[in-house]
């Protein structure tokens, strides 16, 4: 008998698999179960929203940047925030930075918990995401706290943040950050010695290093290939140079290294809440910039003072002009660096303002990491990848 | 200036004398300008040099001003994890001219370019694979571009008719409302109507 023809099989991964972590279409070119090629189709969220924010203000502009990385979002709006803020030459009060910080970290374990227990449900775990949605939940009741929405927070602002947070807030942050640390205990109970977990996410998607700089990668996909790099600690911004805590790095650059990573960013994360908390104890100062021309005024001080008045009205109707010139500033998001490259053009909107999303940079590289891999390793990939596609699509 | 800048800028200018005028610095960050046709070899310069060591490509992305001749700036980011150094590229190009590709140098390059292509419709030359990527499937025109509306030309809906989605010219039930919050006080550069005379003397 004639030996059958053997060609290669396409498929299409989504866009409406639960693995996908969103609308990703791949096409996947396969050899038997192994993946020969892989064609990454992006797009399906896209809104356009470097386009919208050319036609707003810099504050109307700022919410589009919560919907960016839906699971972090108040550290998309830092990176922002640092953007026009060095473009106008404006200093941030210090609780302000505090709270900047404290939030930034919230927003780190939200969207590590969220990727690590998914990561392990890609590979059949189902318990993890259990246990790890219900301190996130707690954490979203402090966003809400904080800004009066779990999500779309808009709450860092150029000059500050919106609001002060009440003592109470804080001490709950507080009682929140030990009983959180046994949950981790527990979550890594169940997967790091895991024999399933282990067999699936060793040695997968190896990178070198040198291919994760080529690549575009950052955050903890070079991390995990052995680079000690965290913007945090290398160009630190807001005060993140005051903070003691350790960058964890890992010695393979495979899936379950970057798992490790993740799981001790987070007790990183709580450890840098604690010191912000102590900080936050005595810094009792003001929380928005003191200049009338960017921070709106007190509500109590416009009932008073026509020149708070007319601030208000003017801030709210044209904005704040910013000075022309072209800044990128990046912040240490928790997918990687997340950064603004903001083009002013002197008027009271962005003349351009490009979002460099990490998410984009590590998904174009799902052939180069998948070639050669069995077909169920694709979605052990991703999840380490770190994919949300509020951001890659933008 | 602090000092570990003004060390990058100077090996910069070392590595690279030919375009040492299109250095320059602001809000203290380095941005070097470029021609079209030079970016490869600037960008091997950047990449390879023992005291640079540009590894990793942060952005890529195009700007558009379209009252220049040439209109496009295409703006590279890159970053050096070794000397913790940061630099921008930029090199103008217009819409027919391609600038060479820098998927050799940065494999990470690909989908940066296939963006700026998509969006702004700026040709690389070189390029793998220059296709649309953030925009539909067969979709007409390039939506960054300052000319195309922020509307776009075209919706798409089911139809249940013809049991699929179809597209249509976008119909708005009110106009966008785009303010114009500009002060005639700190100077536009247009005449406000009724001003025509103002203007003439």
């Amino acid at each position: 008998m004639a030996e059958a023809e053997v060609r290669n099989f396409n498929i299409n991964f989504g866009p409406q698999h639960p693995a996908a972590h969103g609308v990703l279409r791949l096409v996947l070119e396969l050899d038997g179960e192994v993946v020969e090629r892989v064609d990454p189709h992006i797009g399906l969220l896209h809104r356009g929203t470097e386009k919208l924010i050319e036609v707003k203000t810099y504050l109307q502009a700022l919410p589009y940047f919560d919907r960016l990385d839906y699971v972090a979002p108040m550290n998309q709006e830092h990176a922002f925030c640092l953007a026009v803020e060095k473009l106008a030459g404006i200093t941030v009060p210090r609780r302000a930075q505090l709270i900047r910080v404290l939030y930034s970290e919230i927003g780190r374990i939200l969207s590590h918990l969220l990727n690590v227990t998914t990561q392990a449900m890609d590979v059949g775990a189902l318990t993890p995401p259990l246990w790890g949605f219900e301190p996130r939940e707690q954490l979203m009741v402090f966003y809400e706290r904080a800004s009066g929405s779990r999500m779309h927070a808009a709450y860092f602002r150029p000059g500050g943040v919106h609001q002060d947070l009440p003592d109470r807030l804080i001490e709950d942050i507080w009682d929140f950050c030990d009983p959180f640390l046994a949950t981790l205990d527990d979550i890594e109970g169940l997967l790091t010695d895991n024999r399933i977990f282990k067999q699936r996410n060793v040695d997968i998607a190896v990178v070198s290093l040198e291919d994760a700089w080529k690549w575009g990668f950052s955050g903890v996909m070079v991390r995990g290939s052995g680079a000690a790099w965290d913007l945090r600690k290398s160009q630190p911004y807001e005060c993140y140079s005051e903070f003691e805590f350790d960058i964890p790095i890992g010695k393979n650059g495979d899936c379950f290294d970057r798992y490790c990573i993740r799981m001790e960013e987070m007790r990183q994360s709580v450890r840098i809440m604690k010191q912000c908390i102590e900080k936050l104890r005595v810094e009792k100062g003001p929380i928005s910039s003191a200049d009338g021309k960017v921070a709106p005024p007190k509500r109590g001080e416009m009932k008073r003072s026509m020149e708070a008045l007319i601030h208000h009205f003017k801030l709210y109707t044209e904005g704040f002009h910013v000075p022309a010139g072209e800044v990128y500033t990046a912040v240490e998001a928790p997918k990687g660096e997340f950064g603004v490259y903001l083009v002013a053009d002197g008027t009271n909107k962005p003349y351009r303002c490009k979002i460099r999303a990490p998410g984009f940079a590590h998904l174009q590289a799902m052939d180069f990491l998948c070639r050669g891999h069995m077909l169920a390793d694709v979605s052990a990939i991703l999840g380490s990848l770190d994919i949300v596609f509020g951001e890659v699509d933008r | 200036m602090n000092e570990a800048l003004s060390e990058t800028a100077d090996r910069i200018r070392e590595a690279l004398p030919q375009h040492a005028g299109g250095l320059s610095v602001a809000y203290g960050e380095l941005t070097l300008v470029v021609g079209r046709t030079a970016i490869l070899d600037v960008m091997r310069v950047l990449y390879g040099d023992h005291g640079l060591q540009f590894w990793n490509l942060i952005d890529v992305c195009g700007v558009d001003y379209p009252a220049r001749e040439k209109r496009f700036d295409v703006v590279y980011h890159l970053m050096s994890p070794r000397q913790n150094a940061r630099i921008r590229v930029k090199l103008e190009t217009d819409d027919v001219s391609p600038v060479p590709s820098i998927t050799s140098v940065y494999p990470g390059a690909d989908w940066f370019e296939r963006e700026a292509y998509d969006l702004y419709g700026i040709l690389f030359s070189g390029h793998p694979e220059l296709r649309r990527l953030l925009t539909d499937y067969g979709f007409e025109g390039h939506p960054l571009r300052k000319d195309f509306p922020l509307t776009g030309f075209v919706e798409v809906r089911y139809d249940d008719e013809v049991k699929r989605v179809i597209y249509e010219p976008v119909r708005l039930n009110q106009e966008f409302r785009n303010f114009d919050f500009l002060s005639p006080w700190e100077g536009t550069d247009y005449v406000l109507p009724g001003d025509e005379k103002a203007k003439a003397n």
